[in-house]
C-alpha cells in the first residue's frame, strides 16, 4: 500500500467528542473495507478482527505509551476523522534528520518537522504531552496551521531521532524540512499587508472622526459656532495624520502601479494610485489655501476598504501555496546507500549515483530506478503505473523510483537516479503540459483593464470640461475632477472577486475540499465537460472480494488464517471479508507469490502448482490448494466509490458532458462506464495519449475539468483546464492538482463546481453592483454636486454591500 | 475652544497606543497559528 501524504483539515474538538467505538462513520468504513464484521481499532480506528482491540501491533503498542504516561484521555477527547491519514504507526521513512538540524545561540537544537495525521485538538495535546514529559525538550510546540512541529532541546543534536521516533510511535509521521526556505517572503508580505491595514484602519477611524465634526458643523448646520479658524486646524490635522499613513499604507499599490506602468501596462492600482495621490495633494492645497472641502478621509477609508480586499486575497492564495508546499515537503526520502565497506549511509536522492548500492526496507518507498540485486519481495507499484495489485520482485526485476516495497528488505543497484528517473521523466510532462496552460486572465483584471482607461478619460474630460468650457478657476475644476475620481475609485471592485474567493474557499474546506490555487474557482466555473480516471477515481482505492462464487465458509476461514500474516492487499481484503479468524500456525510469506503453512499453500495459480487450463475468472485471484480438498479460487473486484453514479448523474444534470479515459484494459474499463452510463470512454490510454485526449478537448474549446489519483494521470491533470484529485492519490497527483477532496466518496466533485458556479454569478454581481453605482453616481459627480461627505458616505456604502453579497455565499451553502 | 487640542491630543494617544499594541501582537507572532490556539484552550494541563 502507498501511504500518500494526506492533507490534513483542521477539525474541532466542539464538534462532539465522541470515543471512536461509537463514531457511526469509521464503523461505514470498517465495513466498506472489505464486507466483513470488523470494529475499529482502539488506537488509530482502523478495521481490526472483530473480538481484537487493535489492528496492529504497533497501535498496541502506541495505546501502552500513551497510557503509561498517563494520557488516556486523548482517546476521550479526539475526533478521528476517517477520511484522513489514520493515526497508525506503520511508516518507515528514515530521515537523515541531522541535516535539518540547527544549533542555537544558547547551545540547544532545534529542529522543524512536517507532521502528517493530525485530526484535532486532541493531536497537538498529546503530542505537545509527551514531548513535554521528555527530560531534555526545552520547547515542543505544534503549529496547528501549518501543520509543523518545532522542536528545542538540551544536549546531543543525535537525539533527534530519538525525540522523532517517540512522537512516530504514536502514529503520526514526521518529515523535516528546512524551515528557512519556506514560507518566509510569503510571511513577510502577508505581514507587510497587514501593517499597512492597521496604520490605514487607525488614521481612517480618526480622520473620519475630524471629518463628522466639519460636515456637522457646516451641513446640517448643528454647530454654528464652528469658524474657519476652527474647520483649518482640523483640517491641518487630518492632514498631518493621513498623509504619512497615505505614504505608509499605500506603498503596496503605489509599487505595485510603477511596476505595471514601466511595462507599458496598467492594472488596477494604476487608477488607485493615482487617484489617491492627486486627492491627498488636491486636498493638501486646499488645506493651505484655508479652503471648505478636503478629501483626506476619502483617501485613507479607500486605503483602508482597498487593504482588506488586498489582505483576504493573499490569504487566499497563501491559503493555496502552504497546501502545495505541505505536499511537496512529504515527497521525497532519504535513500540508504550500501559503501562498499558494507557499511550504510543515508543520502539524499540527488546525491546517488547510478551503479551505488541502495537498500530498501520493508514498507520504504524506493528512491531510485534500478535492478534488484538480492532479496525477493512484493512491490507495491501503483504510484508509477497505476496498477493496483502488488509485482513480484526478485534478482533481475527492474524497479522505478516511487514504488514501495511491501516484502523483505531488497538491494537495488541503481541504474537512474534524481533527474533520470521514471517520477522525474513524469514530474517533467507535468511541467511542460503545464506551461502550455494558457495564462488564465482573471476576472477582476478583465474588467480592470477596460475599466481603468475609461476612469482617467472621464476625469480628464470632466476637467477639461469645467476649466475649458464653464470657466471655472483651475483649482475648483481639479477639486471636481477629484470627486469623480474618488467616485470612480474601484474600491468595491477589488473587494468584489477576492471576497468571494475567501468566502468560497472557507467553505469548501468546510466540506473537505482544499482549492490549492486561487484562480481554481473560476476556472471551474467554466467547465463543461469533465474526465475521470478509472482507478482508484471513480473506484475504491482498494480492491473486494467477489461473493458470488461457490467456494465455503471453511476454505474461505482457512485462507483467511493464512492471510492474517500478509501486507498484500488480496490478502487483506480476504482477511476482512472472513471475519475473525485465529491465526494459522507457522505461516510462510513467499513474495511475490503466496503464503504457506505445512501442506496449505494461498496465493497465485503458479505458485499453488495448477497448470493454467484450471477454469479460472478474469480479474484478480487468489488460489488455495489444501491436501485435501479441490483448489478453491477467489475472486476480486474493484467496486465503484459508493456514491460514484449519484455523481455522475448531477453532474450529468449540470449540463457537463463526462468522459472516461482509463490505462486498464478493455475488459475491465467497459463495465465501470456501462455501469455508469458513460458512453464516451477510451481504455488502454499511456499517459500519453491521455494528455493528447485532453489537449484535443481543450483545443477544441472546451473547458476540462481532469480528475485522477496515478502518477501516471499527472500529465493529464496539468494539461486539462483545471484538474482535481482525490486525497489518496500519488503525492505528485496532488500537487499538480488544482483541487484535492477527501474521503471516500466522488460527491465532492459536484460539489465543487456548484459552489464554483454560485461563486462566479456573486463575483459577477458584485462586479456589476460596483459599476452600476459608478454609472449612477459619476453623473452627481461630473456635474460638481458631490461633497466630500457624498463620497465618503457612497464609497463606504458600496464596499459593505458588495461584502454583504458575498457573504450570502456562505448562508446558502450551509 | 482650547478644550479642543486637549481632545485632539487624547484620541491620537489613545489611537496610537491601539495601533502600537496591535503592531506588537503581530510581531510577537500571535497571529501565526489561529487554529492551534482556538484548540488548545479545550484542553487544560493542571499538572
Amino acid at each position: 500500500m502507498t501511504f500518500a501524504p494526506t492533507p490534513t483539515l483542521p477539525r474541532f474538538v466542539g464538534e462532539g467528542a465522541r470515543t471512536v467505538e461509537h463514531r457511526p462513520l469509521c464503523r461505514e468504513a470498517a465495513e466498506g473495507w472489505g464486507g466483513g464484521p470488523t470494529t475499529p481499532c482502539i488506537h488509530c480506528g482502523q478495521p481490526a478482527l472483530s473480538g481484537r482491540r487493535f489492528c496492529c501491533p504497533g497501535c498496541a503498542a502506541a495505546f501502552e505509551v500513551i497510557q503509561a504516561l498517563g494520557l488516556g484521555r486523548y482517546y476521550a477527547q479526539r475526533v478521528l476523522d476517517p477520511a484522513l491519514r489514520a493515526p497508525r504507526p506503520d511508516t518507515a521513512d528514515r530521515w537523515d534528520l541531522a541535516r535539518y538540524v540547527t544549533l542555537r545561540s544558547d547551545g540547544a537544537h532545534e529542529l522543524t518537522l512536517a507532521v502528517d495525521g493530525l485530526q484535532c485538538g486532541a493531536c497537538v495535546w498529546l503530542i505537545e504531552s509527551v514531548l513535554a514529559r521528555e527530560p531534555d525538550v526545552l520547547q515542543g510546540r505544534v503549529n496547528m496551521t501549518t501543520r509543523r512541529l518545532k522542536l528545542v532541546w538540551r544536549g546531543a543534536a543525535g537525539q533527534a531521532d530519538a525525540l522523532v521516533a517517540t512522537i512516530e510511535r504514536l502514529g503520526y509521521r514526521l518529515v523535516p524540512f528546512d524551515a528557512a526556505s519556506l514560507a518566509t517572503a510569503q510571511d513577510a508580505t502577508g505581514r507587510a499587508l497587514l501593517r499597512a491595514l492597521a496604520v490605514a484602519g487607525f488614521a481612517a477611524g480618526n480622520v473620519m472622526l475630524l471629518s463628522i465634526g466639519i460636515w456637522a458643523g457646516e451641513v446640517g448646520g448643528l454647530l454654528h459656532d464652528m469658524g474657519p479658524a476652527t474647520r483649518d486646524l482640523l483640517h491641518w490635522v487630518s492632514a498631518l495624520i493621513a498623509m504619512p499613513a497615505i505614504a505608509y499604507a499605500g506603498r503596496p499599490f503605489f509599487a505595485s502601479a510603477a511596476a505595471a506602468l514601466r511595462h507599458g501596462r496598467t492594472n488596477m492600482d494604476v487608477p488607485i494610485s493615482l487617484g489617491v495621490i492627486l486627492v491627498t495633494g488636491m486636498s493638501l492645497a486646499q488645506t493651505m489655501q484655508g479652503g471648505a472641502h478636503t478629501y483626506f478621509d476619502s483617501a485613507i477609508t479607500l486605503l483602508f476598504f482597498l487593504l482588506v480586499g488586498r489582505v483576504l486575497d493573499h490569504r487566499a492564495r497563501g491559503q493555496a501555496r502552504a497546501t502545495a508546499e505541505q505536499l511537496l515537503t512529504l515527497r521525497a526520502g532519504d535513500v540508504a546507500v550500501l559503501q562498499p565497506d558494507g557499511s550504510m549511509q543515508r543520502r539524499s536522492q540527488q546525491s546517488v549515483a547510478p551503479g551505488d548500492r541502495v537498500l530498501v526496507g520493508s514498507g520504504e518507498r524506493i528512491g531510485v530506478d534500478g535492478v534488484v540485486e538480492r532479496g525477493s519481495s512484493s512491490l507495491d507499484a501503483s504510484l508509477v503505473t497505476g496498477e493496483s495489485l502488488p509485482v513480484a520482485a526478485m534478482p533481475g526485476t527492474r524497479v522505478f523510483a516511487g514504488t514501495v516495497n511491501l516484502g523483505e528488505a531488497l538491494t537495488v543497484r541503481a541504474t537512474a537516479t534524481g533527474g533520470g528517473t521514471l517520477l522525474a521523466e513524469c514530474v517533467r510532462l507535468i511541467e511542460a503540459a503545464e506551461a502550455r496552460r494558457s495564462r488564465f486572465v482573471v476576472l477582476a483584471d478583465r474588467v480592470a483593464r477596460r475599466y481603468a482607461p475609461a476612469v482617467h478619460l472621464c476625469a480628464l474630460l470632466t476637467f477639461l470640461g469645467w476649466y475649458l468650457g464653464v470657466g471655472v478657476p483651475a483649482g475648483n475644476a481639479l477639486l471636481i475632477a477629484c470627486a469623480v475620481l474618488i467616485i470612480t475609485c474601484p474600491c468595491a471592485l477589488a473587494l468584489a472577486v477576492p471576497v468571494v474567493q475567501v468566502i468560497a474557499t472557507g467553505v469548501l474546506f468546510r466540506a473537505g475540499v482544499l482549492l490549492k490555487s486561487a484562480t481554481a474557482l473560476e476556472r471551474l466555473a467554466a467547465v463543461d465537460t469533465v474526465v475521470f480516471d478509472k482507478t482508484g477515481t471513480l473506484t475504491e482505492p482498494t480492491l473486494a472480494l467477489v461473493k458470488a462464487h461457490d467456494f465455503d465458509d471453511a476454505a474461505l476461514r482457512i485462507a483467511a488464517s493464512l492471510a492474517v500474516a500478509s501486507r498484500h492487499p488480496l490478502a487483506r481484503s480476504l482477511v476482512a471479508a472472513a471475519g475473525p479468524v485465529a491465526a494459522a500456525d507457522a505461516v510462510v510469506e513467499y513474495p511475490g507469490q503466496g503464503l504457506g503453512a505445512g501442506d496449505v499453500r494461498l496465493g497465485s495459480r503458479a505458485f499453488c502448482g495448477l497448470d493454467h487450463d484450471v477454469a479460472g475468472g478474469r480479474g484478480p485471484e487468489l488460489w488455495l490448494t489444501r491436501p485435501d480438498a479441490a483448489p478453491t479460487c477467489f475472486h476480486f473486484h474493484e467496486t465503484l466509490r459508493a456514491d460514484a453514479a449519484a455523481t455522475i448523474r448531477q453532474l450529468r444534470d449540470m449540463g457537463l458532458d463526462i468522459r472516461l479515459l482509463s490505462g486498464d484494459r478493455v475488459d475491465a474499463v467497459a463495465p465501470i462506464a456501462a455501469a455508469l452510463t458513460i458512453a464516451t470512454w477510451q481504455a488502454g490510454c499511456s499517459p500519453v495519449h491521455k494528455v493528447a485526449a485532453i489537449d484535443a478537448l481543450v483545443a477544441s474549446g472546451r473547458s476540462v475539468l481532469m480528475v485522477g489519483d496515478g502518477l501516471n494521470d499527472g500529465p493529464s491533470l496539468a494539461a486539462a483546464t483545471v484538474s482535481a484529485s482525490p486525497a489518496s492519490a500519488a503525492d505528485v497527483s496532488q500537487t499538480v492538482a488544482d483541487v484535492v477532496f477527501q474521503g471516500r466518496l466522488l460527491a465532492p466533485v459536484a460539489t465543487v463546481i456548484r459552489t464554483a458556479r454560485r461563486a462566479r454569478s456573486v463575483m459577477r454581481q458584485n462586479l456589476a453592483m460596483s459599476i452600476g453605482y459608478n454609472v449612477l453616481m459619476v453623473p452627481l459627480a461630473v456635474t460638481g454636486f458631490v461633497t466630500p461627505w457624498l463620497a465618503a458616505a457612497a464609497m463606504s456604502g458600496s464596499s459593505l454591500l458588495v461584502m454583504a453579497n458575498s457573504f450570502r455565499l456562505r448562508r446558502r451553502s450551509a | 475652544m482650547n478644550v479642543i487640542l486637549y481632545l485632539l491630543g487624547a484620541s491620537l494617544i489613545l489611537g496610537g497606543g491601539g495601533l502600537a499594541v496591535f503592531l506588537w501582537s503581530l510581531r510577537s507572532g500571535q497571529y501565526d497559528d489561529l487554529d492551534g490556539a482556538a484548540n488548545r484552550i479545550l484542553f487544560d494541563d493542571d499538572e
